[in-house]
């Protein structure tokens, strides 16, 4: 048995078949081929997972492609302009050394964007305990949280 | 002396952004999961649930009937399979060799730890092959566990190997015991410690994966793995189980997600599912989930030591005296068996100059998954015990926690330490120094006074740690046990317009290997980093290499492609001097161009590089065309990284909440080619070392044998509002013995920061009476030693 799933990803329509109980991270990974987002804990514990629904941050390890149907889904492919010019969160991560081994920083960078369009003053205290959802093994968030200030300014400008 | 290799600076020693970020912050990088094989399937793992029993019978008949199953192997498929090989044989006191008792691929009739694997299932999907799996009977005959290292050494102790009676490995020893027991005899004063470091996972966020495949087209073998180290993963999986020709097995190690340690080794489901590849002729694909990688990923420390520390009248250190257990889990994983020995005992000399040192060390079998290298591996322990012995001595004698160290620090160099290691230089008294300033150490008086106003304890610790990286050279190694050689290779090859593409044994994993040695390769040359590119990770295009651990990828791969480039210099200056009609003595070669010295008259290295592929003008009766070099860089002696890092902790008694107000770190890792880099290296490090002071604990029910801690709600791991930002600083002592003068940078953190940690919550501690408490120092325990020392006091 298969349900048809309908969204929009990254701007562009896709349709597929799929079984009922494939993830949104499956779908996006497996059927679209889209493999920047990871899956690190599949249990909503590490945000390695994290995209955009319909503007806010969600762990789509932790959902089903089909709640997501009809939704407008962005994920880290889909970040930088057409041209290959990173979105001022991606650069910032990049110019403060705000990631390493690179397995978190998707999730990490659309999770930062998010707390920049709810907290668009944060404060290091407020970023990193809105960073709660996403886990970095290799950094220590020192770096990451001066990327997400960063980025931050550059994007309230 | 006399190495460094000066020309080597210019435009070194810069914090360049780095050239791989691009490709992962637009989710272009490429892990071994996001690799797919035309037609794969997929392998599920079924685990046991007990972490003892005896395997009566397996029935794998109604999975095969599953929808999608392709194949279902058990231990019976695999009896003529070798089990996985241990890289390291320890010697034990008594000369006879540690006890190697065979670890299987798939379980040979009995299971030994909870998800110890079962059953290799493969089908079309990953959840018809998960599917499957419950559908395989096992018939179980459940025995008692033991899951503590000095429970396993216990007699009546549950037997878990035939070949290890008693549970026991190997018990070890080190130093003088007869010096060290007079030297105790005369002491003015002994501080004695009871410690636990406690067992940690190390939780890269890139679970392991593997996509194996066989291509009858050459009967050849792909691999694609999250590893550290392909070439030593081909060589034990082919040489050492599964006796594949080697040359027809080509190991992948793409973009992986962090490994610190956990992926060196060579894990039974990437050994079963390239053996499976022929038998089903198709591609497989595994990816752990977080379950498995808590129950499967070789574990870290796990040590029970009991310390002991003379002192003379003045603090003056006389001996040291530490007897350890150390949890080997149920196998002995790649190289378990050296991490609580070679690189534990031999590092507990510390920074001061004890003059002798004994330790024993027993190694036991325990129902738990297997313990190997993490971050440190071997010595964070070590550290551990020196700096705590070193902060409860200097409680007890009065003597200041800087001043102590002080008056034991080595300060003449080469020092040979009682415990085998030869430390070539350092500066102890300027890190100290450094780290003092950085901590404000002067107004910790102040804080601590307007923290008790607010009815909160400050509390301040030292670490002063020395740790043995670039594990080195591979003839002593090699008597000392290690199965395994300890060079590295690089090689320059030079493309016909001038740029570079550099392939290294090293391996990067978030170290950031593409620009630093880029930044090498540029500087030496001439030329912009962009025209640099370094490839890593591949047995099918790099040379044989030993891949990445133990912070020895710059001093030991990085000298390695410094080696290959003096010799592309070399050949360039013979073609030069030919192009140049001048003698080869006479050319010199500076800022990317050959001259013949004291003219205007030279040639651009793209000149000499054109020449060397298009040798029309060339002197080929004498000399290659090409420029292409290899080198292989076997170090003479270990590098000895070293530092002060201090931690200010306050603790909310009513509570338990140790907040960390302040972490300084001042280290010397020798010369450095990136200081961004090597921040963000002790960031980490830190971050993982106050993870294991606070948070981190894996705990294992002692009579189930269950793991508690199997997911991210049990196991806490640091997250962004646990810590604060960091105050880092170096000082440098260039290592005398490789010519960048690097002792590498990735471990400090996770060494220093325990013991700084801890230390600081000893210290804060103290004002209510609390004299011991264990790691993590978390919220619970805090608040029961508290409440415990103030009963004891009352009644």
């Amino acid at each position: 048995m298969s349900i048809r799933v309908a969204m929009t990803v990254n701007g562009k329509a896709t349709r597929a078949d799929l079984e009922p109980r494939t993830l949104l991270v499956d779908y996006l990974r497996q059927h679209l081929g889209l493999t920047g987002t990871h899956v690190g804990c599949d249990t909503a514990q590490c945000g390695a997972c994290t995209v955009h629904l319909n503007g806010n941050a969600v762990k789509s390890c932790n959902m089903l492609a089909a709640q997501a149907e009809g939704g407008d889904v962005l994920t880290i492919e889909g970040l930088a302009a057409a041209d290959g010019t990173m979105h001022p969160m991606q650069a910032a991560f990049k110019d403060c050394h705000g990631l390493q081994c690179g397995f978190c920083t998707p999730g990490m960078v659309l999770s930062a964007i998010d707390l920049v369009h709810r907290y668009p003053q944060a404060d290091e205290k407020t970023i990193r305990e809105e960073l709660d959802g996403n886990l970095c093994r290799c950094t220590g968030y020192h770096n990451i949280v001066k990327a997400v200030q960063q980025g931050a300014a550059t994007m309230n400008q | 002396m006399g190495a460094i290799d000066s020309s080597l600076f210019a435009g070194i020693g810069q914090p360049l952004l780095r050239k791989e970020d691009y490709r992962f912050l637009t989710g272009a990088g490429r892990y071994t999961d996001d690799v797919n094989e035309r037609g794969q399937t997929y392998a599920h793992f079924l685990r046991s649930p007990y972490a003892h029993a005896n395997l009566r019978g397996i029935d794998t008949s109604r999975a095969l009937a599953a929808p999608g199953v392709v194949a279902v192997f058990t231990g019976a498929d695999l009896s003529g399979v070798n089990g996985l090989p241990c890289g390291w044989l320890i010697t034990s006191t008594d000369g006879t060799p540690m006890k190697e008792p065979p670890h299987p691929v798939l379980a040979q009739g009995k299971v030994r730890h909870v998800g110890d694997q079962v059953a290799l299932v493969i089908a079309e999907s990953a959840f018809e092959a998960k599917d499957a799996a419950e559908l395989i009977d096992v018939d179980y005959d459940v025995l008692p566990a033991v899951v503590a290292g000095p429970d396993a050494l216990k007699p009546g102790a549950p037997q878990i190997h035939d070949q290890a009676p008693g549970n026991k490995c190997y018990t070890w020893e080190l130093g003088d015991k007869a010096a060290v027991a007079a030297a105790f005899a005369k002491a003015a004063h002994v501080t004695k410690l009871d410690i636990i470091n406690n067992r940690l996972v190390p939780n890269a966020i890139e679970p392991r994966c593997a996509l194996a495949s066989y291509d009858r087209h050459d009967d050849s073998y792909t691999l694609y793995v999250a590893n550290q180290n392909p070439h030593v993963e081909r060589l034990l999986m082919t040489a050492f189980v599964l006796g594949l020709p080697e040359h027809q097995v080509r190991v992948i190690a793409p973009d992986v997600g962090g490994g610190f340690g956990s992926k060196i080794y060579l894990y039974a489901e990437e050994t079963a599912m390239v053996w499976a590849s022929k038998k089903v002729n198709r591609s497989i694909k595994w990816a752990a989930d977080r379950s498995e990688a808590f129950l499967t990923d070789a574990h870290g420390r796990d040590h029970v030591t009991h310390a002991e520390l003379a002192l003379d009248a003045q603090g003056k250190f006389l001996a040291m005296r530490v007897h350890t257990t150390a949890n080997m889990g149920a196998y002995l994983s790649t190289f378990a068996s050296c991490i609580p020995t070679i690189l534990y005992a031999t590092l507990l000399a510390g920074q001061y100059t004890t003059p002798v040192i004994y330790c024993e060390v027993t190694a036991a079998f325990t129902n738990t998954a297997p313990v190997d290298a993490y971050r440190g591996a071997g010595r964070p322990e070590a550290t551990f015990v020196v700096e705590r012995l070193v902060h409860q001595a200097a409680v007890d004698t009065g003597i200041a926690q800087d001043e102590i160290r002080r008056r034991n620090f080595i300060r003449t160099f080469p020092y040979q330490t009682p415990v085998a290691l030869m430390y070539d230089t350092g500066n102890y008294d300027a890190t100290l120094d450094e780290a003092m300033n950085l901590a404000d150490v002067a107004g910790f008086p102040a804080r601590k006074a307007l923290a008790a106003q607010r009815g909160k304890l400050r509390g301040i610790g030292y670490c002063a740690y020395i740790e043995a990286c670039g594990l080195a050279p591979s003839n002593v190694a090699g008597a000392l046990g290690a199965r395994a050689g300890l060079f590295e290779a690089g090689e320059v090859r030079v493309h016909p317009t001038g740029s570079v593409t550099v392939f290294t044994g090293s391996h990067s994993h978030g170290q950031g290997h593409e620009t630093t040695f880029a930044q090498i390769v540029a500087a030496k040359l001439g030329m912009p980093v962009e025209n640099v590119a370094v490839v890593h990770g591949d047995t099918g295009r790099v040379p044989f290499g030993m891949g990445t651990y133990g912070s020895r990828s710059l001093s030991v791969g990085g000298t390695a492609i410094v080696k290959a480039l003096d010799k592309v210099i070399a050949k360039g200056k013979k073609i030069a001097a030919h192009l140049l009609e001048a003698a080869e003595s006479d050319i010199e070669f500076k800022d990317g161009k050959f001259t013949v010295g004291g003219t205007d008259r030279s040639k651009a290295f793209a000149e000499i590089s054109l020449a060397a592929y298009v040798p029309h003008n060339y002197p080929l009766d004498q000399l290659e065309p090409g420029l292409d070099e290899t080198a292989f860089y076997d170090p003479t002696n270990f590098t000895f990284p070293a530092g002060t890092h201090i931690c200010e902790v306050e603790i909310d008694p009513e509570t338990g909440v140790v907040e960390v107000i302040a972490f300084s770190a001042c280290d010397d890792f020798g010369n450095i080619i990136n200081p961004m880099i090597v921040e963000g290296q002790v960031h980490g490090g830190v971050a993982q070392g106050i993870g294991q002071a606070l948070l981190e604990n894996c705990v294992y029910d002692p009579e189930s044998g269950q793991l508690l801690t199997g997911s991210y709600m049990d196991y806490a791991l640091p997250r962004a509002h646990d810590l604060p930002s960091f105050r880092v600083g170096t000082k440098v002592t260039p290592c005398t013995h490789n010519p960048l003068g690097a002792k590498g940078c990735g471990e400090a953190g996770a060494i220093g920061a325990p013991a700084a940690v801890m230390n600081a919550v000893h210290d804060a501690l103290a004002a209510v009476g609390v004299t011991r408490i264990d790691m993590p120092a978390s919220p619970h325990r805090v608040w029961q030693v508290i409440q415990q020392t103030q009963q004891s006091a009352r009644s």
